[in-house]
């Protein structure tokens, strides 16, 4: 006896599983179409400052006349970004999706930081046993959602914060095939360049378009005098550029008690505006 | 996913689904030629993992809702979302008994519960949400974890 394939069996599909998932990777380029660009901020390291970099662009960015602009925290585990944007929830749900906390300079803000207890790590209902099975997939199916079912509206810019490493990347690139590309962050030390090289290898096989670096905590600025001074050694902004023969957008010194809407980060929005026309 | 009655090589037909607790899933199929019937019985992991792709095993009858997955996998603060009603005319009536029903689930899906409830009863042309209701909607649409 020999079975006959599935789609040999001309009957129904009750459940219709991959139509359903089909679905959702329609439901995701529905809602990004009125989003003129995705870009991805990643790292291969934690602790470099992304999601402070990240917020500062965004808020830079929407400043500008013109220039719309979301953030979408993909690290769902350590959200920070919506606290640095200054939005708290509750989150408005209507018939067309969730509406996004509007943040500084009325940056469109959605992150896990608005859905979690305050102090409270991410979890799920789960049953007891075996949870490193299916938590990947929960994870990924949240930032689907936040792609496909916050009501972004009309955008000129999202941009996604990436948690550290590379996975991250890769599923977006899958679930965005436009994605237009990644910003890379980095702090100068050896240890950074050589992780984020990592990242930055991976995003290329992927075919994410990496548009540019920004090499962070490049040095601390003195806020009595002003002077910049070294903070790490290490030139990992440059050998990165050369390496992969991506610009150097900007070498951001690190500023203590700068907030995003006040960061003094002299070129890196037109620098980045140059990397993504 | 296809059954196929072996003996009479026909696609069998669904005919009900059940949750009968500790997270399995089970889903019964019949042979439309000779009656043969047989049960397909998911443990809970597997239930677990399907239901985390956000697909609905036995189908979907409803439109997904905003956040499905996250809300109602994801333990959440209780004022995360506020759930603003339709506004459409003639809307559905809660018993008091269902709604306070309602308020047994966890605020974080709550809206999204109610909403579930009215959209399905709004397609089988109830007027009044009552447990009984209730419970005909959570096993027609596998929202036993609800």
């Amino acid at each position: 006896m020999s079975f006959r394939t599935y789609h040999d069996v001309v009957g129904e599909d009750r459940s219709q599983l991959y139509a359903q998932v089909v679905a959702q990777r329609e439901r995701v380029g529905r809602r990004l179409a009125s989003v003129r660009r995705v870009v991805a901020v990643m790292s291969g390291k934690g602790g470099v400052g992304k999601s402070h970099l990240t917020a500062t662009l965004a808020a830079g960015l929407a400043s500008r006349p013109e220039q719309r602009v979301g953030v979408l925290d993909a690290d769902l585990r350590s959200p920070t970004v919506a606290r640095l944007l200054g939005v708290s929830g509750p989150l408005r749900v209507t018939e067309d999706g969730v509406e996004p906390a509007i943040g500084t300079a009325g940056v469109r803000v959605v992150s896990t930081d608005l859905l979690l207890e305050e102090s409270q790590p991410l979890r799920w209902h789960e049953p007891a046993t075996e949870r490193f099975v299916w938590r990947g997939v929960l994870e990924t199916g949240t930032l689907r959602e936040f792609l496909s079912d916050v009501v972004w509206g009309t955008l000129d810019l999202l941009l996604v914060d990436l948690p550290p490493g590379a996975d991250g990347g890769v599923d977006l690139k899958q679930m965005v095939p436009n994605l237009a590309g990644a910003l890379v962050v980095t702090i100068p030390s050896e240890e950074s360049r050589r992780s984020v090289a990592r990242t930055m290898c991976s995003a290329s096989e992927a075919g994410i378009p990496l548009l540019g670096i920004v090499e962070n905590m490049s040095g601390y600025r003195c806020d009595e005098c002003g002077a910049v001074r070294a903070l790490f050694d290490g030139t990992a902004g440059a050998d990165l550029s050369e390496k992969f023969g991506v610009p150097l957008l900007a070498r951001v010194p690190f500023t203590p008690g700068a907030e995003p809407a006040n960061c003094d980060t002299p070129g890196l929005v037109d620098a980045f505006l140059e990397c993504i026309r | 996913m296809k059954f196929l009655c072996v003996g009479c090589d026909e696609q069998m037909t669904f005919e009900e689904r059940q949750e009968p607790g500790d997270g399995t899933f089970g889903a019964s199929f019949s042979c439309p030629k000779c009656g043969h019937k047989v049960a397909m019985l998911a443990n809970p992991m597997e239930t677990q993992l399907v239901g985390a792709l956000g697909v609905q095993i036995g189908g979907r009858t409803l439109d997904q809702q905003p956040m499905e997955l996250t809300r109602s996998s994801m333990i959440g603060r209780e004022d995360a979302f506020e759930d603003i009603a339709p506004s459409k005319p003639g809307g559905v009536r809660w018993s008091a008994e269902s709604e306070e029903r309602l308020t047994k689930v966890p605020k974080f899906v709550r809206g999204m519960v109610k909403r579930i409830y009215v959209e399905w009863a709004g397609e089988h042309g109830i007027a009044e949400i009552t447990p009984a209701v209730m419970d005909e909607a959570r096993a027609d649409l596998g929202l036993e974890a609800m």
